[in-house]
């Protein structure tokens, strides 16, 4: 078997003396989709902020593409030109239009040229389906719009794994949908991906593998059918029962 | 039997509590030159003629106030954002240094640092061979601007720590470094929000130069005063102070207002 693209062992990270994870391991190949759900304060977010080094791990490893993360001597440019991330709050830079958002770290941390960068910024906003939105300010752009914009933002560093983090949770039903097509799209054309979310029906259809995760830990996982429809862990039942 | 009676509705302020502020002045001035006016005795000018001889002298040593808070707000300014900036560097000493400066400055009477920088600088400097003499209002003009340079740097603090810290992380996981993120993505977004609260620094300051008179700078202040010495006229002293109370405000009143503006266009969005 080949190796994984990332592959996480046994990590444990603390706030202030409270164990926030404690002991997570899981493989993702290449291509793969993954989604990560859990109740509230499990440790989810954290999980997904280790793998691009935004949060430093006590213990364990993990290692991308090759690359192990939390090795002082890492190169973190490197690391994060190959690991994008979307966030819940969209946080797109209010004082730039969509299309100098989508071009920014290209330009500037990249140092890419200016005229081939618009061209491939201009061609992922038209693929998340926000043609003649290049020149809005995120202010006047619905949450939905703002969170495709984010996406297309993060695709513009060329990534070869993409993380999302309850991308859709501050989003109202309407627009849940479209920002949702946006990534199925990214993971049928093959981007490898690790999504947390409470969209079970989403996780059902488009994951490979489904982590729960509870206090820090890993309690259940497996491919969705199975892990939807045969979950054994009382725990997995109950979040389950409350949620669907 | 009582009727109920109907309490009269407060009337809808016409004027903003400012205006109301500045047309009390007007009124006051008024009042003051008729109580004066009849103080006159005989065979002297009249107290808006004596008033009237006086302005030019007086419009002098106004724009020196002016010319000094300029200068005062353009120093201040550049050496307030370095070290507001400098508050939240990741080096504890350059941050610790930086949070002590400013500190010392916003706590300290703005009279006594400017008794210290007349004190303390030198009259006189040799530049090259040339001796450069360094006049007061100079002087003052630097002991002015250090409390000013303190209150921005905790301004520029202030609005750093205001821009939520989605926008570091967002930057950050696109590879971003602390220094681009800082003036490519932070700094611009203060910018707008500071802008409000500068112009409300500049108002402060403007309205704080008189003090300038006690260091012995001929300003507006000290102008007045001594005109009314060589006057020698005691119905004189109320409407003199008067006006130049109504010069500050018609200067700095335009100012609140902008300010008040900008406020509540920034806002709105
Ligand atoms: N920077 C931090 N400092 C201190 N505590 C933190 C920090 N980040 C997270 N925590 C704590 O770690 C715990 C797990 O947080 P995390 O955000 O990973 O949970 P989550 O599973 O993503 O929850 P949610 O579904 O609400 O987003 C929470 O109790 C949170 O308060
Ligand atoms: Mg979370």
């Amino acid at each position: 078997m080949t190796e994984p693209l990332i592959r996480i062992q046994d990590i444990h990270k603390s706030f202030a003396k409270v164990e926030v994870l404690s002991g997570i391991s899981m493989d993702v190949a290449k291509g793969e989709v993954v989604c990560v759900i859990g109740p509230s304060g499990s440790g989810k977010s954290t999980l997904l902020r280790c793998v691009n080094a935004l949060v430093p791990i006590d213990k364990g490893s993990i290692v991308v593409d090759g690359q192990e993360v939390h090795d002082p001597k890492l190169d973190k440019l490197a690391l994060r030109r190959k690991v994008g991330m979307v966030f819940q709050q969209y946080n797109l830079f209010p004082h730039k239009t969509a299309l100098e958002n989508v071009m920014m770290a290209p330009v500037h941390v990249l140092k890419q040229d200016k005229k081939e960068v618009e061209a491939r910024a201009r061609g992922l906003i038209k693929k998340v389906r926000l043609e003649g939105k290049e020149s809005s300010y995120p202010g006047e752009l619905s949450g939905g719009q703002q969170q495709r914009v984010a996406i297309a933002r993060s695709l513009a560093m060329q990534p070869e794994v993409m993380l999302f983090d309850e991308v859709t949770a501050a989003l109202d039903p309407e627009t849940v949908k479209e920002v949702l097509l946006a990534i199925r799209e990214l993971a049928e054309e093959g981007m490898t991906c690790m999504i947390v979310t409470h969209e079970m029906g989403f996780a059902r259809e488009i994951a490979g593998h489904v982590y729960f995760t509870d206090r820090g830990v890993i309690v259940e996982h497996g491919p969705p059918k199975e892990f939807f429809s045969g979950a054994k862990d009382p725990r997995t039942r109950q979040f389950l029962s409350q949620i669907l | 039997m009582l009727l109920p009676f109907r309490l009269a509705r407060p009337a809808e302020p016409v004027f903003s509590p400012t205006a109301r502020w500045g047309l009390m002045l007007i009124v006051l001035f008024a009042l003051s030159v008729g109580a004066a006016e009849a103080q006159t005795s005989a065979g002297q000018p009249g107290i808006l003629a004596t008033i009237w001889k006086w302005t030019p002298l007086l419009a002098q040593g106004f724009a020196l106030n002016i010319a000094i808070s300029f200068l005062a707000m353009a120093i201040g300014t550049a050496a307030g954002v370095p070290l507001g900036i400098c508050q939240i560097s990741l080096l504890p000493p350059l941050r610790g240094g930086s949070w002590f400066v400013t500190q010392f400055f916003r706590n300290s009477p703005w009279l006594v640092l400017l008794f210290y920088c007349m004190l303390l600088l030198p009259f006189e400097v040799n530049i090259a061979g040339h001796i450069v003499p360094i006049p007061g209002w100079i002087k003052s003009t630097v002991g002015l601007s250090l409390p000013v340079m303190a209150n921005m740097s905790e301004l520029v603090r202030g609005a750093i720590r205001s821009i939520p810290a989605g926008q570091w992380e967002a930057a950050d996981a696109l590879a971003f470094s602390r220094r681009q993120i800082l003036w490519m993505i932070i700094l611009p977004q203060c910018v707008k929000r500071m802008t409000p609260p500068w112009m409300n620094l500049y108002a402060i300051l403007t309205v704080a130069t008189p003090l300038c008179s006690v260091v012995g700078v001929s300003e507006a202040m000290t102008l007045t005063r001594d005109a009314l010495a060589s006057e020698a006229r005691n119905e004189l002293l109320v409407p003199m102070y008067l006006y130049l109370l109504a010069a500050f405000f018609v200067y700095c009143y335009p100012i609140a207002r902008a300010t008040q503006a900008l406020e509540k266009k920034f806002a709105v969005k």
